[in-house]
């Protein structure tokens, strides 16, 4: 791997985090990070929607015309988002009822066509699709973590094995109402940032 | 090259040429797989409302076909005359759909259920006591299964009810499909709620007869606070805490579903029928 696509596939975990830097894709991390289920199962829909999207736009970057490109991105986007939702529906029905419309929402995730304009534009395919790769590994990251605190203190399980027995289950554990709630994420989010920038405070923005 | 519009636009078609036939491979290829996932999720469903299976059980495909096709038999209902229509092949008929069909549905008034059409068919399960046999007609049904729906806060709730077949003991009740707030609504879903309706009575007194189209026939309900035992409080189960509208949905539904509206006029019937057997007379 050169080192410029290995720079593309681990820079935005941590160093230029799609979600805890650039806070994008938010709407969509609120919605499915109750459970980790849903929370893995999202995240590998939108890593291979940003790969594939990127390494499909990448290829053809030097013929699209430049008065249509977003549009032609967001058409190869949006037939990338339709088939993951009707190959979810096929293999993991369960989970793609609970994901509901936030798999087709991930046309909308600011995050892929960020990518496809901003980096599978101007640069070849295998960086491209490491980049894309990052990205959704970056974006997955967050919901993962986020999922496992809401879970956990939600729910009072992982991956829907109990782990606190809840007090409606003949347990001792009282449920975090608040965690189960879309503000929950906000705030776990909002934490994760806070962390991540007091390890690296050249993330901090000015003011 | 690539401002001239001749190119723009065959650039356009063919992106969309390509981009389409991945979309309907895709749709066409899986769609197989995707009906199976569906015709099982329910069955599922009505094996857990039964008894059959537990709800947090892995069970494999195989399995569920297996139990379903031995134990359970679909029937369509004709909710306008209250019998059954042996028209209509129950593998086939989508209530879902014919409740959004013109044709094959009646608008109601305005209810507390929050139900605007009724299909004139329904589909109704009988759970067999024992197992059938391949081609056997006849079986004693241990419970009859009823699809409900209606508005709770943020969505409607889709469910089954479970009934004894004096179709006034609960066996089991489960919902399937609905958006509440996870942890306040959302707890319909909640095993321990859930157990706390069988044996619980829909209608009128054990023993007593009752007519089901009759008004404020259906008496169970979700009530606020705790319901206590089933001697003391055959009718209520308790509410569910700071979900009221959840609640109030839950028991409107089997008010419009149980009653006149719904499958009342179908279990009067039914019950006429068993009351004509027992009484020594021919069953119709």
């Amino acid at each position: 791997m050169t080192p410029k696509s290995k720079q593309a596939l681990l820079d935005p975990l941590f160093d230029n985090n799609p979600i805890a830097l650039q806070v994008l894709g938010i709407c969509s991390a609120l919605a499915v990070t109750t459970k980790m289920e849903t929370a893995t199962v999202m995240a590998l829909a939108v890593i291979a929607v940003i790969a594939l999207s990127n390494l499909s736009v990448s290829f053809i970057r030097n013929y699209i015309p430049p008065s249509i490109r977003i549009i032609v991105q967001l058409t190869i986007i949006a037939s990338l988002v339709i088939v993951t939702d009707q190959i979810l529906k096929a293999f993991v029905y369960e989970t793609s009822k609970q994901l509901s419309v936030f798999v087709g929402l991930i046309i909308t995730n600011c995050i892929v066509m960020g990518r496809a304009e901003a980096y599978a534009m101007q640069n070849p395919p295998v960086e491209s699709l490491m980049d894309g790769i990052g990205n959704g590994l970056g974006y997955g990251l967050v919901l993962i973590i986020v999922g496992f605190f809401r879970e956990l203190f939600g729910s009072g399980s992982l991956y829907g094995i109990q782990i606190l027995t809840p007090v409606t289950e003949g347990g001792w554990y009282q449920p975090n109402g608040l965690m189960v709630l879309a503000p929950a994420a906000f705030f776990l989010i909002g934490i994760f940032i806070w962390i991540l920038r007091t390890i690296k405070p050249e993330q901090v923005t000015e003011d | 090259m690539q401002s001239k519009v001749s190119y723009i636009i065959g650039f356009c078609v063919a992106v969309c040429l390509v981009c389409s036939v991945f979309v309907s491979l895709a749709a066409v290829g899986l769609k197989d797989r995707q009906e199976t996932n569906k015709l099982l999720d329910r069955q599922k469903k009505v094996l857990t409302v039964a008894g059959l299976i537990d709800a947090d059980a892995q069970v494999s495909p195989e399995e569920i076909q297996s139990l379903f096709s031995s134990r359970i038999r679909s029937v369509v209902v004709d909710l306008r005359t209250g019998t059954v229509d042996s028209e209509t092949d129950p593998a086939t008929y989508d209530q879902m759909k014919a409740a959004k069909d013109d044709a094959l549905s009646d608008e109601v008034d305005k209810n507390p259920a929050g139900v605007p059409r009724v299909p004139h068919r329904a589909l109704v399960y009988q759970m067999s006591t024992e197992a059938i046999a391949e081609g056997q007609e006849a079986f004693s049904v241990e419970a009859w299964i009823f699809p409900i729906h209606g508005k709770g806060l943020w969505s409607t709730l889709y469910g089954y009810i479970s009934l004894a077949p004096d179709f006034n003991q609960v066996r089991g009740l489960i919902f399937y499909q609905h958006a509440e707030t996870p942890g306040l609504g959302g707890e319909v879903d909640n095993k321990t709620w859930l157990g706390k309706w069988p044996n619980r009575l829909v209608y009128g007194p054990a023993g007593t007869a009752f007519d089901p189209t009759a008004d404020n026939a259906v008496q169970l309900r979700v009530i606020k606070g705790t319901a206590g035992s089933i001697e003391e409080a055959p009718h209520s189960v308790d509410g569910l805490s700071g979900a009221t509208i959840t609640s109030n949905g839950v028991s409107h539904s089997l008010d419009f579903w149980l009653g006149g509206s719904g499958f009342g006029s179908f279990i009067k019937n039914q019950l006429a029928a068993t009351a004509a057997v027992q009484a020594g007379g021919s069953a119709p």
